[in-house]
């Protein structure tokens, strides 16, 4: 417990990953939600490079008298999983302007609504494609 | 950083939302850089603080900029978060505190990369050795994840042309000073991406970065002098083979050592002295890696910002 205070790293990984957790979940914003995954992700990057450091170490990069050295495995990783992440948040991107595009609205409660009222029209055209063959019987 | 991810929260201007990530990011690098991750610093930069405001900005354009202030109470998420935020802070009691060099992380095979890693693969950046080398196969699939994620955002949007690709059209009018700034700046940057492209071995750096840096350099001309003058000097089209050429060099590589009667991927097959064999194979893979970053980081930038607004 007496070196409890070095936690302190996972915990604003957590704190960071929570508000980005929030935002995914209690906005409505196609964009916003996005920005809030973003932050969830950055959040892990942060747990994973801290991951890494080793007291004293120095940058991965061998230099004649330095022994010590940070974990090069993780930053591998997360360096690699930046450029994935922008590329996936683009395709997200892509996607929300083609939602915007076919609805109008990139609030997730409207397009619902929008969706239900499709439904309803479709329902309602097909009862009335059907009635004349209910007729004919 | 949590600062500025609550005032994310409150704010329904998504204009400042993205600009407060942006910083964000830039706060993030700096503290990769605290944590010696020079590398991952590195990208976040460019990447986070760069490209990802870009395309945000540029979805933001074509989708409107105001949040709509949510109809529901937010009690019912804010319980879920902390729930699972005190979960995850009592599931850290146990785990090894920060810089400990005898925590579980450090004992598996970083070691041996730390130690046989100068000797083998010869080259002074332990990043580059472990991204292109040890771990070449994981970068291939990254490789292919980006290609295939540009692929999607083709599919998706495609690259129109439109009436604000004209060339000598920009999208923020004409600026004089923007434009002498940038004037300056662009043989820098792209300069700087070929250095940062071809000294990845030594110092910080490698195809990742590289290639987002270099269509930094063109988004920000793209900007500042209008998107047809960008599209003049690297027509759309080209874009596509571009991003697949990267992806056939890095994979190339592979198949040379196969049929050199090595495994896919053992650079010891492209030279006589397996050293040399190595600094060939990593040189040539983050090529590949570096053409296809920045052909699909521009090509997914024309995407959305030649896509105009919905009459």
């Amino acid at each position: 417990m007496s070196n409890l205070p070095g936690l302190y790293n996972y915990w604003i990984a957590v704190c960071l990953m929570m508000a980005g957790f929030y935002i995914v979940i209690s906005h409505g914003n196609l964009v916003k939600k996005l920005v809030g995954l973003a932050l969830f992700q950055t959040s892990v990057f942060i747990f994973y490079i801290s991951l890494g450091k080793v007291a004293d170490g120095d940058a991965p990069i061998v230099t004649p008298g330095v022994t010590l050295y940070s974990n090069p495995l993780p930053h591998v990783l997360i360096l690699t999983a930046i450029v994935v992440g922008v590329a996936t948040t683009a395709v997200g991107l892509a996607l929300v302007v083609r939602i915007y595009e076919a609805y109008g609205s990139v609030e997730e409660d409207e397009i619902q609504v929008l969706d239900g009222a499709d439904d309803d029209a479709n329902e309602g055209t097909t009862s009335l494609e059907e009635t004349p063959e209910a007729d004919r019987q | 950083m949590v600062l500025i991810a609550i005032a994310a929260i409150r704010l329904r201007d998504l204009f400042a939302v993205v600009i407060l990530f942006g910083v964000y990011s830039l706060m993030t690098a700096v503290l990769f850089m605290d944590l010696d991750a020079v590398d991952v610093a590195f990208t976040e930069a460019a990447v986070g603080a760069g490209v990802t405001t870009v395309l945000m900005l540029s979805t933001l354009h074509l989708t409107g900029r105001w949040e709509r202030r949510p109809r529901h109470s937010p009690m019912l998420s804010l319980l879920v978060v902390t729930v699972t935020g005190a979960a995850l802070i009592y599931g850290t009691l146990d785990a090894p505190r920060l810089g400990d060099p005898e925590a579980p992380v450090h004992q598996h095979v970083a070691p041996r990369y730390l130690e046989q890693g100068p000797t083998e693969v010869g080259m002074p950046n332990l990043v580059t050795a472990v991204l292109a080398s040890y771990r070449g196969y994981d970068t291939f699939g990254e490789t292919v994840v980006i290609f295939t994620a540009g692929v999607a955002v083709l599919l998706l949007l495609g690259i129109r042309e439109g009436p604000q690709t004209k060339a000598g059209r920009s999208a923020i009018g004409d600026q004089i000073v923007l434009r002498v700034v940038v004037k300056a700046l662009l043989p820098l940057i792209l300069l700087y991406g070929l250095y940062v492209q071809f000294h990845g071995d030594f110092g910080a750096g490698g195809g990742f970065q590289a290639g987002v840096i270099f269509a930094t350099g063109f988004v920000l001309y793209d900007l500042v002098f209008g998107e047809g003058d960008a599209r003049l000097v690297v027509p759309p089209r080209w874009l596509h083979r571009l991003a697949a050429l990267g992806v056939l060099l890095y994979g190339g590589v592979g198949l040379w050592s196969l049929f050199d009667g090595k495994a896919f991927l053992d650079y010891s097959a492209l030279a006589h002295d397996p050293v040399h064999g190595q600094h060939l194979g990593v040189l040539l893979v983050e090529l590949g890696v570096g053409i296809t970053v920045f052909s699909i980081v521009l090509a997914i930038f024309f995407a959305l910002s030649g896509r105009g607004r919905r009459a």
